[in-house]
């Protein structure tokens, strides 16, 4: 879940990283009023959880109150991405002498957090990794090891920053770094930190989420930003076809069968399995294929969910194919998951022999799976063909290619 | 489409008169695939798909009481 702007400068707050002054906006008039107190020139900026608002007219600047009355109404007018800004960051406005990068993430390959931080910092980071990768550093950090000064000074000094500069850069990446593992965070940016005229350095924007599933382990801290249990925070809001995938999970406890996300493509995803559903997903990417969905089943879910879900899925339109794939399964049945996804298939009015490209679920109770799937006359595999070679052969089947 | 896809649970008649073993039945049962009807038991018939194949109900009844028939298997 992402955090507005305002909110992920309240976490750096908290840990003493240094802020422009600012007050947070709901309304012109509340904007007119920052802009008194902060006195002088102000920026303002469009609180939406969204990229692009400098170039969507979400972010101006005003020098009086006049002046930032009129800026927070054309911002507050402004939906930037689909989404109606939420408020306006007013904020004092200094002069800035050099911008610098600081992220934290995880690195799926390395599988550990890694420090990002780059001394040309207000830009598109991908860019300058690009034409600049002398001037960007990756610092990886254990996850078991506490965090260290040292690190966060290593991942500063390797982009050739020294002196006074590198000790005040460093503490505010070492904050970054600790909000990032004590609040589950998946993103923790800084883009940019500035320097100013006068040689302070401030974090001037801020972009930060937190694992979805981890919300339930911070419900305090939600709460003291003001963020409601029902406020999910997605970056776009759900789909119908995303609502009614959710709709479908949450009609058992048993197991899951959901957390469907809407792509456009012709191949219809029912995948899952301790990761299995983005490994899938990539593979069916890499083969070439659509998918005209993502999904995650796992745990064993009821015939009755997996039923729905795969209704819900062979019945969106653009859906020619499904593929049934799943890492080796222990806590989930392959009978069970041979019997849902055949009687989606049906109960959608299709023939599961035509609209099931693949079925590869390896493991618990295979056999009796096998047995369901021989008498459908639906294409099967076991574990002897990898994840990645069934989803070959699913695309070239949805292709009109002879998948085997 | 039948009341169950793949399964079917046949109860013998004798199974009716027991009200021990229907209220047995529909304890054992993890996906409550027994129910009472009209002073005996029936079976739930949106729930027959469920069927973990678990044996609990033929273990309660005999086999030659209780019968969980595999239809892709027929
Ligand atoms: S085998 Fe198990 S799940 Fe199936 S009807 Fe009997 S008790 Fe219920």
């Amino acid at each position: 879940m992402r955090f507005f702007e305002f909110e992920a400068k309240q976490l750096l707050a908290r840990r003493g990283v240094p802020l422009p002054e600012s007050r947070i906006a709901r309304t012109a008039e509340e904007a007119a009023d920052a802009q008194r107190e902060l006195g002088g020139d102000v920026v303002l900026k469009s609180q939406v959880l969204s990229g692009g608002r400098m170039k969507a007219g979400g972010v101006r600047f005003a020098g009086s109150a006049d002046e930032a009355r009129g800026a927070a109404e054309a911002i507050l007018a402004l939906p930037i991405n689909g989404q109606h800004p939420q408020g306006v960051l007013v904020e004092r406005k200094g002069e800035i002498a050099q911008e610098y990068y600081a992220a934290v993430t995880w690195d799926g390959r390395a599988k550990r957090p890694v420090i990002v931080f780059s001394d040309m910092g207000g830009i598109d980071i991908e860019e300058v990794a690009e034409a600049h990768p002398d001037h960007l550093s990756r610092t990886h950090l254990s996850t078991l090891r506490p965090l260290s000064d040292y690190q966060a000074k290593l991942a500063v000094a390797r982009t050739g920053v020294t002196g006074g500069d590198l000790n005040r850069l460093a503490r505010i990446v070492l904050q970054l770094a600790r909000a990032f593992r004590e609040h589950d965070l998946t993103l923790a940016e800084i883009n940019p930190i500035g320097k100013l005229a006068d040689g302070s350095i401030l974090a001037l924007d801020a972009h930060m989420e937190m694992e979805a599933e981890a919300r339930g382990a911070h419900r305090a801290l939600l709460a003291e930003l003001g963020i409601p249990e029902h406020d999910t925070r997605q970056a776009r809001p759900p789909t119908p076809f995303e609502v009614a995938g959710a709709e479908v999970d949450a009609q058992d406890t048993r197991g899951v069968a959901g957390n469907v996300t809407e792509f456009s493509g012709s191949l219809g995803l029912v995948i899952g399995a301790g990761g299995g559903s983005l490994t899938l997903f990539d593979a069916v990417r890499s083969a070439g294929g659509d998918p005209a969905n993502y999904c995650e089943v796992g745990g064993n879910p009821s015939v009755r969910k997996t039923a729905a879900l795969t209704r819900l899925i062979v019945s969106k339109p653009g859906v020619e194919k499904i593929a049934v794939m799943m890492n080796v399964v222990s806590n989930t049945r392959v009978d069970i998951m041979a019997r849902g996804v055949i009687k989606g298939v049906i109960e959608a009015g299709f023939d599961p022999a035509d609209k099931i490209a693949i079925f590869r679920i390896p493991g618990s109770w295979e056999e009796e799976g096998f047995a369901i799937l021989r008498r459908y006359g639906v294409e099967y595999v076991d574990r002897s063909v990898s994840m990645h070679e069934a989803a070959r052969r699913a695309v070239a089947k949805l292709a009109g290619l002879d998948g085997g | 489409m039948p009341d169950g896809l793949f399964i079917r649970v046949d109860i013998a008649e004798s199974v009716q008169g027991d009200p021990e073993l229907v209220q047995r039945l529909i304890e054992v049962c993890p996906v409550d695939i027994f129910d009472r009807a009209e002073g005996g038991v029936a079976t739930v018939a949106e729930n027959l798909d469920e069927c973990t194949l678990c044996d609990l109900c033929i273990q309660a009844a005999g086999d030659d009481r209780v019968r969980v028939v595999k239809l892709y298997a027929e």
